[in-house]
């Protein structure tokens, strides 16, 4: 189901730091052409599909059209994502629409805390450093204790 | 007229290109849910001076198998226990596994669960009534950390809204670690062993897939967590739908390929995993089976998995065929079994078992349940949901059809293969499994390359691990590393090679493809070179035709196996006339190599094990059937990187756990 850009839509981030949909494709396959300023999907039969550059394009210029060698046309599948939910618009090759909201995260973005003032206590033990902090006890196998 | 005769990708690839030489304590290969595991963790035990870099071929925020997100996290202890959970591993891995690498992961990976959830992975909870909270209605609870009830599909998973799981995970990896110590899209493609110290890992070499420049890194200590190996096989869908892989379609076996080519020890190479997924867009089974109880039936309309039939067949693979639980093989065995029979094609019944949770569920309840099996497909596979609208199918309406994929190799999932390692250095743990470094000491999760260590599809003989398992093995790594390194502080690593010796190495492809791409006047039709689209169907064709691919229902024979095994070497002998244009298509050049050797590997320990251990996954014609007295052993198997020889051989097994 590989991803296309709409000409159209795309600007080619040129208001951005980078190209959006470049630096996020998994497989490197996202790519920018630098003279049309446009992105397009540089090799489409290895697309996974994964939405990643869908959901992060600032114009909504890359949507997904289904495999040729499986998926009858008509239908598409579209994400909004939002700073707590993402908001899915489903369209059925017959005209039905079904539209669904899932949460993604319940902090902000940037909001993880990556604990960087813990420093481990006992580089010999086994225990990871937020468990060295709980108190926490090695389990041993039932049979062996 | 001007000839169509250019390289083809975006970034065009140069001769000469720069080269940017480093030296850490700590190098970490990969970007995925291990590598952002040890991200975390590795700098809570760093000394003073101690350094550390990570390369991932991709960007972190959304690289590796959970890129796309996940509707479930399959691993959490909660109130099970660990000794149970190796129990559960041991017979769906039929009866061969690590279980003192199972046991210690089970022990550790709900503190990584309990980190996801605090960084804002929304985790559904259990009310008092039994009802389920999703997103921050969930919270309202309190967190898996302080007691809430996970919402449990089996006794291992929990249910989550997981679009975001792999943004979250490496948001704090990244903030752990700091942007100074990673390098996004640069691919590894080798590792280099000590000039003085013998069998000990001292860097590794890679290039940018976004510049003309080679990386050369040196370190005391490394991990390598690239995931497992997909698009080995000739897949089911043959055209665009090639990426619809069911793992992600990147995972090229550099994790394997690497590791053994710098002598380090695999295990269980023979294990893969042919999951059955919903037909061609490949999405998720389990919250069908588990959250919504739907049974599959045969062409005849019949719930064959209950019948006398298949209870008979699974008898004949006793115990782990008869246990209460049956073995994901076997599963696949009994789906086999019916479509070669003529009682094809499989259907999910999704449509009595919507019906049936309706029966006694409010129109509003009701609603949530679709939306529940919707964001099943959509936080993970949103292909699979696409492939609903365009089919017009609405699963309360219509039932879909079900089918084993082509092969994968892994160590996380449902499979086992991997690297031989340590684990934990308990009095419990037997020496066998125990591999002591140079100085005599064990470290956790290090391979039988001194300071070469392995975590997530890395790690043989231990399944099951899932995401959150494999974060947690990167922590275990993370902090094995540090102790490695402070251990060997005095250590220099020095490579064997020159600069120019390994930018040659790595830049060969696009030598080959500048030196002849000329004399044709069609690209990628030349005598003198392949590329590696077309080393990659080569790849797939053989492996399709001989080594138990989809062609054959994943049966193989002895002198099948001896076929494409001369096929493996005639591919890598011509791998050394691969060519690349562009940046893009020297990662590809560099994945093919990584894919053929993995291949190798799972196919030479195939035909070492005289048995059919795994029926379901793969067939040994030659041999079927379950062997215990001969086989009930791991196999292992090294490359001498000096001698450039394989050796395959039988490992004990040893009993940790009682039934």
């Amino acid at each position: 189901m590989p991803s296309f850009v709409i000409q159209e839509k795309c600007d080619g981030c040129k208001g951005g730091d980078k190209t959006a949909c470049m630096y996020i494709c998994p497989n490197d396959l996202m790519v920018l052409d630098p003279n049309a300023m446009k992105a397009y999907n540089q090799e489409p039969d290895q697309c996974w599909e994964c939405f990643s550059c869908v959901k992060i394009c600032p114009t909504q210029a890359v949507e997904v059209r289904g495999y040729a060698d499986f998926v009858p046309l008509g239908s598409s599948i579209m994400p909004m994502m939002g700073t707590e939910d993402v908001m899915w618009t489903c369209k059925f090759r017959n005209g039905l629409v079904k539209r669904f909201k899932f949460p993604i995260r319940t902090t902000p973005e940037g909001g993880a805390n990556a604990y960087l003032d813990l420093k481990g206590k006992d580089l010999e033990s086994e225990l990871l450093s937020t468990e060295e902090v709980d108190g926490f006890t090695m389990p041993t196998p039932q049979a062996t204790a | 007229m001007a000839l169509p005769n250019k390289p083809l990708g975006e970034l065009k690839a140069v001769r000469d290109p720069e080269v940017e030489e480093r030296e850490v304590d700590i190098l970490v290969v990969g970007g995925g849910m291990a590598a952002c595991g040890t991200a975390f963790e590795v700098k809570k035990w760093l000394k003073d001076g101690q350094s550390v870099l990570l390369c991932d071929k991709a960007a972190m925020e959304r690289s590796g198998a959970v890129a796309q997100g996940l509707s479930a996290i399959n691993t959490y202890i909660g109130e099970n226990s660990p000794d149970d959970y190796v129990r559960m591993v041991r017979n769906d891995l039929m009866g061969l596994v690590r279980e003192d690498l199972i046991f210690d992961l089970g022990c550790h990976v709900d503190d990584s669960v309990h980190l996801f959830e605090e960084w804002g992975l929304p985790v559904w909870k259990k009310t008092e009534e039994g009802k389920n909270l999703d997103g921050k209605k969930g919270q309202k609870m309190g967190t898996l950390k302080g007691g809430a009830t996970p919402v449990r599909t089996g006794k291992w998973q929990i249910m989550i809204n997981g679009e975001s799981y792999k943004r979250i995970v490496a948001e704090a990896a990244k903030m752990a670690l700091g942007d100074d110590n990673i390098i996004e899209r640069c691919y590894i493609v080798e590792l280099l062993l000590d000039a003085n110290k013998p069998n000990t890992i001292a860097g590794a070499v890679g290039f940018s897939v976004r510049e003309n420049k080679v990386y050369i890194i040196k370190c005391k200590t490394m991990m390598v967590a690239c995931g497992g190996a997909v698009n080995i096989y000739q897949p089911r869908s043959v055209g665009e739908g090639k990426g619809r892989a069911w793992y992600p379609v990147w995972n090229a076996g550099s994790t394997y390929t690497m590791c053994m080519r710098v002598g380090a020890e695999l295990t269980m190479m023979e294990n893969r995993f042919t999951p059955a997924r919903f037909k061609d867009g490949y999405g998720p089974v389990g919250a069908w089976f588990l959250l919504f109880k739907a049974k599959t039936l045969n062409g005849l309309g019949e719930n064959f998995a209950a019948g006398e039939a298949a209870k008979k067949e699974l008898e004949r693979y006793a115990p782990y065929g008869t246990a209460a639980i049956t073995p994901t093989c076997l599963r696949n065995h009994l789906m086999l079994f019916e479509m070669k029979e003529g009682r094809g094609p499989i259907m999910m019944d999704t449509v009595t078992a919507l019906a049936e949770l309706g029966k006694t569920m409010d129109k509003k309840e009701l609603k949530h349940l679709e939306s529940e099996a919707w964001e099943d497909f959509l936080d993970m596979t949103c292909g699979q949901a696409n492939l609903w609208c365009a089919q017009d199918c609405e699963p309360e309406k219509k039932n879909s059809e079900v089918m084993p994929t082509e092969p994968y190799l892994l160590g996380s999932h449902s499979g086992c293969c991997g690297l031989w390692t340590s684990g934990p250095d308990f009095d419990w743990v037997p020496d066998a499994y125990k591999i002591k470094a140079d100085n005599g000491k064990i470290y956790n999760r290090m391979t039988t390359v001194n300071g070469l260590f392995t975590a997530g599809d890395g790690v043989g003989g231990s399944g099951h691990k899932f995401s959150s398992g494999s974060h947690a093995e990167g922590r275990m790594a993370a902090k094995s590393m540090v102790r490695y390194a402070s251990d060997n502080a005095s250590f220099t690593p020095t490579l064997k090679q020159s600069k120019e010796e390994l930018v040659d190495m790595v830049y060969k492809p696009v030598r080959t493809f500048l030196e002849n791409c000329d004399y044709t006047t069609a690209i990628n039709i030349n005598p003198n070179y392949i590329k590696p689209e077309g080393m990659m169907y080569r790849l797939m064709k053989a492996t399709h035709e001989y080594g138990a691919g989809t062609a054959t229902f994943y049966q193989t024979s002895s002198k099948s196996l001896e076929v494409v095994m001369d096929l493996l070497a005639t591919m890598r002998e011509d791998w050394e006339k691969i060519a690349a244009g562009d940046l893009h298509e020297l990662m590809r050049a560099w994945e093919i190599i990584h894919r053929i050797w993995t291949v190798e590997a799972h196919l030479r320990h195939i035909q070492y094990r005289k048995e059919t251990r795994y029926p379901g996954f793969y067939y040994q014609a030659d041999y079927p059937g379950q062997d215990d007295e001969n086989w009930f052993c791991f196999v292992n198997s090294k490359f001498d990187p000096e001698k450039a020889e394989w050796d395959v051989f039988k490992k004990d097994y040893i009993k940790i756990i009682p039934d």
